[in-house]
């Protein structure tokens, strides 16, 4: 156990390392940093002051071992675009996206579970077509387009929901939170639904198909048996079981949640984290890229790294290999 | 499938004199063709497929303008509604954007873009993946390792999240020097290395399991040159479930496209793919053009699901456990 859980440690080491080589060569040598930090009418001499303090005249070795222990530190460097250290903008942004994330999973979560029971107890009724239908169609549908046409039916067609921001929020120490106050959840709602909406789905199909191999095993015969009633056994016994493959993939999916949350925010101007990243990528600011590549992978190498340790304590059935598109 | 029914067994290890009609013959009495005339579903899926194909094939011809062309475009035509609404005009079916672009044409060619894109996207991943399979399975060893570990890293990270950095660092790389069409070959590159991980897994898990085969063994023996072998002897039997990867991966390469078209960091709005269509439509949602947004949106989810359906259908018909 100690031996499997040190293994893959050092392994999760290994893709930061990785991944830190890659945020470092963007950031080395995909564009000139110095040209992208002064004015047109710098000279020479200052420039080469620049390169000279940015440590950019070092052996290109020595380079990587102070980005990665700067990155160690949470210092990703000064924003081209911004002019502020990537560190302070990440962490401005970072309470919206978790907050998006958290509710987009519980959303999934609570809908995911509900609709997979419902569908597995009463497969053939009409309900639970129309459920296998709208899983199609979850699946099928890009991200962004759902939230359009979300925003065309609740906040153009309808005006019950505002199309775009965050609403107020409430400022709690460095976090700031919009789950306290009305117009601040009232904006969490289309965001979360368009976020979740593949992870429902995918948790939807898990409870369906598991729900439905465990009612056809032995201990259900029994609990039948022994003249529990359909209740008990449906809930207490059946869904149970099949909570443990759910909770394993739902922790598995909320690092691809986060990255997803690209797409959500850009539809919904949320200012988060994927926000800042889709326009660092459109303005070409390496370092937000870079630091966004590596906050991402080490919440990824975390979640997979917690979840294969867990796997060897609890249930190794489980292991989802579903891809996702945009 | 049930097992229960059975449908007239065309013989795949037929002598060549019986089905020596051709290949058409064969494949119209094949077990895949038969379980394709019994879901209904999957010919809708396919008959759409294939129209949306020769929409984008014959688009110069269908469409009333040039979108990508400026001499064409009026801006006194600009935001039309629909014909059958009551501020239509003729000849703009399904109205004009602010550009005074018809919308109709701009799907045509958007669809061109979002195709080409696609299946060029799908090729550039497959070669790719199948090509670092191969060589995985077959060398084997630290070469194998060193591959499958890149895969593993890569599979953990969503293949939009790749393409939008391959993306940035080529943008940052080229500056504003790419056009259109440089946009448009950066779009496949990031896509292609975004989705090999797939291909390369599943070659390298046949060849693997081929490997080991007398055929492989009598090809050596013989002295075929190891790339000979790999590619025209163990290669095609593998294809099956590389097909089934394919198609699915064109619907999902064609999302891709168009989420970063979306995005912005696709196409341009002078050469617009469906993705950017919808991201300029997006922009017009609240001032009541609708129109802008709803048909290239409704063209590409046609588009997805009835590629999504043929691959489900697909997977099933080719995978000889479910029958």
């Amino acid at each position: 156990m100690l031996a499997f859980t040190l293994r893959r440690a050092i392994q999760a080491m290994g893709v930061m390392i990785a991944v830190g080589i890659i945020a470092f060569s963007m950031f080395r040598f995909a564009g000139d940093p110095v040209n992208q930090m002064v004015a047109i009418d710098t000279s020479a001499a200052e420039r080469a002051a620049i390169r000279q303090s940015l440590g950019l005249n070092d052996p290109v070795p020595v380079q990587f071992v102070h980005y990665f222990a700067n990155a160690a530190q949470f210092k990703f460097g000064v924003s081209y675009q911004f002019r502020q250290p990537v560190a302070d903008l990440l962490k401005e942004r970072m309470p919206a996206t978790l907050e998006l994330a958290i509710c987009a999973t519980i959303f999934a979560m609570v809908f995911g579970i509900l609709m997979g029971v419902y569908s597995a107890l009463r497969r053939d009724t009409l309900l639970a077509k129309i459920f296998q239908a709208v899983s199609l169609i979850g699946i099928s549908l890009p991200t962004f387009l759902i939230g359009i046409l979300l925003i065309y039916l609740f906040a153009v067609t309808l005006g019950w929901l505002p199309s775009f921001g965050r609403g107020e929020v409430v400022r709690l120490g460095w976090w700031t939170t919009g789950l306290l106050t009305v117009s601040g959840l009232k904006a969490l709602i289309m965001p979360s639904i368009t976020l979740g909406l593949f992870q429902m789905t995918l948790i939807m199909r898990l409870v369906r198909a598991e729900m439905l191999e465990v009612l056809r095993t032995d201990y259900i015969r029994f609990a039948r048996a022994r003249g529990l009633t359909t209740r008990a056994i449906h809930f207490g016994h059946a869904l149970k079981n099949t909570l443990v493959p759910v909770i394993t993939v739902a922790g598995l999916q909320f690092g691809s949640v986060i990255a997803f949350a690209i797409i959500t925010e850009t539809v919904f101007q949320w200012p988060g984290m994927g926000l800042l990243f889709v326009q660092a990528v459109q303005n070409v600011d390496i370092p937000i890229m870079a630091a966004y590549l590596l906050m991402v992978s080490l919440i990824f190498v975390t979640i997979n790294l917690v979840v294969d340790i867990l796997y060897t304590v609890v249930d190794p059935r489980l292991r989802s290999t579903i891809s996702r598109p945009g | 499938m049930s097992d229960a029914v059975v449908p007239h067994q065309a013989e795949p290890s037929a002598p060549r004199g019986r089905a020596g009609r051709g290949w058409l013959r064969r494949a119209l009495e094949s077990d895949v063709f038969y379980s394709f005339r019994r879901s209904r579903l999957t010919m809708v899926a396919a008959a759409i497929t294939i129209l949306f194909f020769l929409l984008a094939i014959f688009a110069s011809v269908l469409a009333v303008q040039n979108p990508f062309d400026p001499a064409q475009l009026q801006l006194m035509n600009s935001r039309i509604a629909p014909l059958w609404t009551a501020d239509g005009q003729s000849p703009f079916l399904l109205g004009t954007d602010e550009q005074g672009r018809d919308v109709l044409s701009a799907i045509l060619y958007g669809l061109r873009i979002s195709l080409v894109v696609g299946v060029l996207g799908v090729l550039f991943s497959g070669a790719l993946g199948i090509m670092l399979g191969l060589i995985a399975g077959y060398v084997g060893g630290a070469v194998d390792g060193l591959i499958m570990r890149i895969a593993d890293v890569q599979l953990t990270f969503p293949a939009i999240l790749i393409a939008l950095l391959v993306n940035g660092v080529v943008k940052s790389v080229f500056g504003n020097r790419l056009d259109a069409m440089n946009m448009l070959a950066v779009l496949v590159v990031a896509i292609g290395l975004s989705f090999w991980v797939q291909y390369a897994r599943t070659v390298r898990g046949s060849v693997l399991v081929e490997k080991s085969k007398d055929y492989v063994a009598a090809a050596q023996l013989i002295g075929l040159p190891a790339p000979v072998i790999m590619l025209r002897h163990v290669l095609p039997n593998t294809m099956g479930p590389i097909l089934v990867i394919a198609t699915i991966n064109l619907a999902l390469a064609i999302i891709t496209e168009a989420t970063l078209s979306f995005l912005g960091s696709g196409m341009p709005d002078t050469m617009p793919s469906l993705g950017t269509l919808i991201g300029i439509g997006n922009n017009y949602l609240f001032s009541g053009e609708w129109w802008i947004v709803a048909f290239p949106g409704m063209a590409l989810a046609a588009l997805i699901l009835s590629i999504n359906l043929l691959g489900d259908w697909l997977r099933d018909a080719l995978n000889p456990k479910l029958r």
